[in-house]
């Protein structure tokens, strides 16, 4: 049998968690993405040594599951003296791994944007700024960003680890209420559908910003 | 008071290793399996099946790893079904490697133009004959890069067992952190090993994609 009702008194400590989620996507997100796009610049338009690095940079985060980078980051990271708060080291890890990913995305969508198109903006007196942005960043982003969407939701739904270093988050909410009242299943059965629910409205949204962001297209 | 030397350590770990990749290897063929099933009842055509498909893919795509291991693995035990750490994280590594193969090999076969099958019906060939002559071989070929790439993905995955208590590479990790208090260095050497698990897939992956690309 199964007994939702007793999961009703608990519905501040999921709500609160669900909040601490949110928070921590919207934030990672952002931060995620800027460390990505300064990556693939780098990558596409740097010298050697500096493409090296983010090239392994990418291949390490790419290659080790992000629980190790968070244990990593939360627990050895103390030992050499960086001493972080959960609530930062969670943000530190989940913004490293979006960066890699990122990083890798946006490279795809910078390669697509052809020379002639840069020398043309060139030629017709657009400045260096007005170039990076509206000839290669915006056309280059518009190109890789249902990937980018899909990425977002990957590290939403990864961040549930983080309840591991007892950040307050929707899973850390889910094992207090389940050691409280033992009703496991019920409790974690509502906590994924909190999630999927987290995931469809992320998506939603992504999608929506995307639409405003490109509409230059439907002027045309 | 037991000393553990950086022998001792790399040692554990490596052993360690072994059920990361009997678990990885569990995972993925469990996976493939089902993503075989859910391919086939997607192909049917059937809407009611394809429903089935679709729900699937958006639950287990659509919710963390992690709260899936904690549904097999305490959920199931409260509602009265006796499961091993082992046994729940196969289940849970299973339903999350097919909900995403199942998408990929989507793709791969939708890449074939639908001439094809079109073809196939104009020459009589029955809906078995189709698949096993026309579309398998093609979509087989297509689809090797990128499910090589995702095996990275379930060896990764395989991490979160640690956490309801399957020991295997990161559980050892914080274990062995418990005993030693020098996690940088246990870590390091956990992170270095998964590396070393994943990059050669990695690689191997994209030099078959590139190798794909040629010969179209």
């Amino acid at each position: 049998m199964l007994y939702f009702s007793d999961l009703l008194q608990y519905s501040d400590t999921f709500l609160s968690g669900l909040r601490t989620t949110v928070e921590l996507t919207v934030l990672t997100t952002i931060l995620g993405v800027a460390l990505g796009t300064t990556c693939a610049a780098i990558r596409q338009y740097g010298n050697t040594v500096s493409q090296r690095v983010v090239a392994s940079y990418v291949e390490l985060i790419r290659n080790t599951p992000f629980i190790v980078q968070l244990f990593f980051i939360f627990f050895g990271l103390p030992a050499i003296g960086m001493k972080l708060s959960p609530w930062e080291a969670s943000i530190i890890a989940l913004t490293i791994n979006l960066g890699a990913y990122s990083t890798e995305i946006i490279r795809a969508g910078l390669g697509s944007i052809s020379k002639g198109q840069v020398e043309a903006a060139k030629v017709l007196g657009l400045t260096f700024r007005q170039t990076l942005f509206r000839i290669i960043f915006i056309p280059a982003f518009e190109k890789i960003y249902p990937a980018l969407v899909s990425q977002c939701i990957i590290v939403m739904l990864g961040s549930a680890v983080i309840s591991q270093i007892s950040v307050a988050d929707l899973t850390y909410a889910a094992n207090l209420v389940q050691s409280r009242n033992f009703r496991a299943f019920e409790s974690y059965l509502v906590t994924a559908l909190l999630y999927l629910g987290l995931s469809i409205i992320l998506r939603f949204v992504l999608d929506a910003i995307g639409k405003r962001l490109f509409a230059y297209r439907a002027i045309k | 008071m037991i000393q553990f030397s950086n022998y001792d350590i790399i040692s554990n770990l490596l052993f360690a290793t072994q059920w990361t990749i009997l678990l990885s290897l569990a995972a993925f063929i469990g996976g493939t399996s089902v993503a075989l099933l859910l391919t086939a009842m997607r192909l049917t055509r059937n809407p009611a099946m394809q429903t089935v498909v679709r729900i699937y893919v958006e639950l287990f795509q659509g919710t963390p790893l992690l709260m899936q291991m904690f549904l097999c693995f305490f959920g199931l035990s409260m509602l009265g079904y006796e499961i091993s750490a082992w046994s729940a994280a196969i289940l849970s590594l299973t339903c999350f490697t097919s909900a995403f193969l199942v998408e990929i090999w989507r793709g791969c076969i939708d890449t074939l133009p639908k001439g094809q099958w079109e073809a196939c019906r104009c020459l009589g060939l029955s809906f078995l004959q189709t698949l096993r002559h026309i579309i398998l071989p093609q979509a087989i070929r297509v689809a090797t890069a990128p499910t090589v790439g995702f095996s990275v993905q379930v060896i990764k995955g395989t991490a979160l067992a640690s956490v309801i208590g399957f020991v295997e590479l990161t559980k050892v990790g914080t274990m062995l952190n418990n005993a030693t208090f020098e996690p940088f260095k246990v870590f390091t050497l956990v992170a270095l090993i998964y590396f070393a698990l994943c990059y050669p897939l990695s690689l191997y992956s994209k030099h078959l994609e590139k190798k794909f690309n040629v010969s179209r």
